[in-house]
This record gives C-alpha cells, structure tokens and sequence, in this order.
C-alpha cells in the first residue's frame, strides 16, 4: 500500500511537482497556524474551563454528602445526649423515690413512737390521779370511819348497853343520825 | 480530469487535493479551498467550543451535557485512563487540540459543500505527529533526563549479546516509525476516504447522466447501487473519521506514558 502510493506521489511530482507525500509550504504554515491557534485557545481558556467545571462539580456532589454526613453526626449526638439525660434522669428519679420512701418510713416510725410516748404518758397521768384520789378517798374513809366509830362509841356508851331493847334503838338512831348526817352532807 | 473525453469515464486523481489557489497567490500563505477550508474549521472549533465553555454549570443543560460527553470521553477514557490524573492534566491540552483539531478537519470530508478532509493534505499530520513526537521526548526527558534515552531502547531481560540490535530496533521503532506511522496513518487514511466517495459519486453521476440519459443506455440505472455505496461510505468515512482523531490522540497519549514510565 505504502508504494502503491509512493508510486502516486512520484507520478504527481512528475507532472506538477506536487505530491501526497512531500508537504507544500502553505499546508505546513495553515497546519501550523491551525494547530497554534486551538492549543492556544485549549490551554487558554477551554481546558482549564471544563475542568474547573468537572471539580465545581465533584466538589458540590462531596460537598453536600459531608454536609448531609455531619448532620447525620449532629442528629447522632443529640440523640446520644437525650438519651443519656434521660438515663439521668430516669437514676435521678429512682434516687428521689427511695429518699421519699425513707423519708416516709421515719415519718410514720416517729409518728408512732410518738403516739406511743402519748399514750404511755396518759396512761401515767391517769394512773398519778387515780392513785391521788384513791389516797384522798382513803384519808377521808379514814376519818369519816373514826368519827362515825366515835359517835357510835359515844352513843352505846351513854345508854345502857345489857338492855336488848335500848341497844338496839341506839343502833337504830345511830343509823338514822348517819343518814341524816349524810343527807346534811349531800345538801351542803 | 480536465482532460477527460466525453462519453467515457474518469476516475478520480490525486489531484483532488491540489486545487487552484485562490487567496494569497504566489506567497508562502497562498491558499486553496483545502487551506479555506482548514481555517473555518479552525474558526467553526473555536465558536463552539468558546460558546460551550462560556457557561458551564454544575447542574448542566441539556447541549452542555452533549458536549461534556464528547469533552468527558478524550478526556476520561483517552487521556486520564491512560495517563493517569496528574499527568492527564499536564497533557491535557495539547491532546484535546490534537483530538478535535483532527475530528474538525477530518469531519468535514463528509460534510455538503466542504466534501474534503485537509488532514488529507500531509502537512497537518505532519505537524500534528512532530508535536506528539516532541512532546513525548519532552516528558521522557523531564522526568528521566538523557536516562529516557536508554530506557526506552534497552530493554531489560535481554541477553547482553543481542542488546545492541534490540536497542537499534527500539530506536528505529520509537524515534522514527512512531512519527512517520502517525503522520501516514491519518493521511491516507483520509485520502483513501476521499477517494473512495469521489469515486462513488462521480460513478453515479456518470451512469445518471452520461449512460441513461445522454446515451439512453438502462445500464445507467447502475447508479443506483454507486449511490447506496456512496451512502454506505460516507457513513464510513464519519467513523473513520472520528476514529482517526481517536487513534492519534490515544497513540499519542501511550507515547508519553511510556516516556513517563519507569522501566519499558
């Protein structure tokens, strides 16, 4: 193939110097000009340009995932945070429940021991005054008993005592001056 | 073709792609339709591409993401797949003019009106293939300095007694195949193109015109199979060239990543 046309080339220079082969002056200089101006233009301005716009590109696209990516860690730590305050409080809880449970149980325990001094206390006070009106009742039995004891001494000693008949109306009147007595007691 | 006689059929010549000049006569910078054409695809390239680039968004539109694909594939799957991320960067521009300068003049082979590559004319290839023939010297020799030299011609694991004719292969292959073998590989490949679509076309309008018409011959309806093939290969040619812009661009690219590279 190649000297299929290098025998071309040679026939054509043959007739008018021109070949396929051998370049012309002037399609070296456009071919020049050509390729200077479209590096120029490429290095200048198209190249750094489509490039630019590949990386604005790739840098939106990871740009957004970091973005979504610390939301994401932002949500994660705010749920860890409530989650771990709510653990808190939850313990917080439970403590105040148990001291309130505590709390109650000296409450009720010193209610009770206190009902209890009550109660003791009472009781000693009503045991005092009824051993006190006991001692007051004795006292007054005590002399009441004497004197009744002495009247009545007095009485069968002033009449004569062998007479069954005397001895008994003393009694009797005896009796009838304690009532009367008592009576006159009652009314003062 | 001037020259054709009446009646009979002319195939296409190399002469195609030595037309008349039309601007600067008798200057270094005189031009024909080929160099015209050449400069608007240069004009036509730095339009779209400026209007592209002029507003890129993150979120992109719908032409935007039409032109980060075709932008995203040289730069993605031909030049950071086989340079890496660092070096892709560095070699970036350089590979994207060679990429699209080639697509633009290549296309335009297909392209009503226009109908001619101007990398089919050698100097465009030529300088296309001395600049990736010295931008990879010079990032072998950035990096290793004059050792790029000896790694890329002595091969280790080879017997010391045959080292010498490797080495002289190696050079052969590396120093002067590569840039001859790129500069030809888009050259004929798009005069052959060329060729073959000519030859298509003006078969059909020979059998249209010349055979069933002016001499009412119905063996003129032949045209109609030259004009499918011709469809046929005009489909061919805008994959040959985008292939074309593809193979130069990723050659180029292997021979500075294996300029860059350590060991062979």
């Amino acid at each position: 193939m190649l000297t299929a046309f290098a025998v071309l080339a040679v026939e054509a220079e043959g007739e008018e110097s021109q070949s396929l082969l051998l370049p012309a002056l002037p399609d070296l200089i456009w071919g020049s000009i050509a390729f200077a101006l479209i590096l120029g233009l490429m290095l200048w301005r198209f190249v750094p340009r489509i490039n630019a716009a590949l990386a604005a590109r790739v840098d939106a696209i990871e740009g957004g995932i970091k973005r979504a990516d610390e939301a994401q860690a932002e949500a994660n730590a705010a749920r860890d945070k409530y989650l771990a305050q709510l653990a808190e409080v939850r313990t917080e809880a439970g403590r105040i429940r148990e001291e309130a449970r505590e709390d109650a149980k000296q409450i009720r325990a010193g209610l009770v021991e206190q009902a209890q001094a009550d109660a003791a206390r009472i009781v000693a006070n009503a045991q005092v005054q009824i051993e006190a009106e006991r001692a007051a009742a004795l006292a007054s039995l005590r002399t009441e008993v004497g004197s009744l004891a002495l009247d009545l001494a007095s009485g069968v000693i002033g009449e004569s005592l062998s007479d069954d008949k005397k001895a008994a109306g003393i009694v009797d009147r005896f009796l009838v001056d304690l009532a009367a007595s008592e009576k006159a007691q009652a009314g003062r | 073709m001037s020259e054709c006689p009446p009646g009979e059929f002319c195939g296409p010549s190399v002469e195609e792609f030595f037309p008349e000049p039309i601007l600067f006569l008798n200057t270094p910078f005189e031009m024909n339709r080929i160099l015209l054409i050449r400069m608007l695809v240069v004009v036509v390239l730095a339009v779209i591409f400026w209007v592209a680039t002029r507003n890129l968004k993150v979120v992109p539109t719908k032409g935007q993401v039409v032109f980060e694909t075709i932008t995203g594939f040289v730069r993605n799957n031909i030049i950071i797949e086989t340079l890496g991320e660092k070096d892709g960067r560095r070699f970036m521009p350089v590979l994207f003019t060679i990429f699209f300068l080639t697509l633009g003049l290549n296309i335009t082979g297909v392209i009503p009106g226009l109908q001619i590559a101007s990398t089919g004319l050698i100097g465009q290839a030529l300088i296309m293939a001395l600049v990736a023939y010295f931008t990879f010297i010079y990032a072998g020799m950035r990096r290793h300095g004059f050792r790029f030299f000896k790694n890329q011609t002595v091969l280790p694991g080879v017997p010391i007694f045959i080292v010498p004719v490797i080495a002289i292969l190696e050079a052969l292959s590396t120093f002067i195949i590569r840039p001859v073998t790129l500069t030809l590989r888009l050259t004929m490949n798009m005069v052959a193109g060329h060729m073959l679509l000519v030859l298509c076309f003006l078969a059909t309008n020979f059998f249209f015109v010349t055979v069933l018409v002016e001499q009412g011959n119905p063996l003129g309806l032949l045209g109609v199979g030259t004009f499918a093939f011709g469809i046929a290969f005009t489909a061919l040619e805008i994959f040959v060239a985008a292939l074309q812009a593809f193979v130069f661009t990723i050659l180029t690219a292997i021979y500075i990543q294996l300029a860059l590279a350590d060991e062979h």
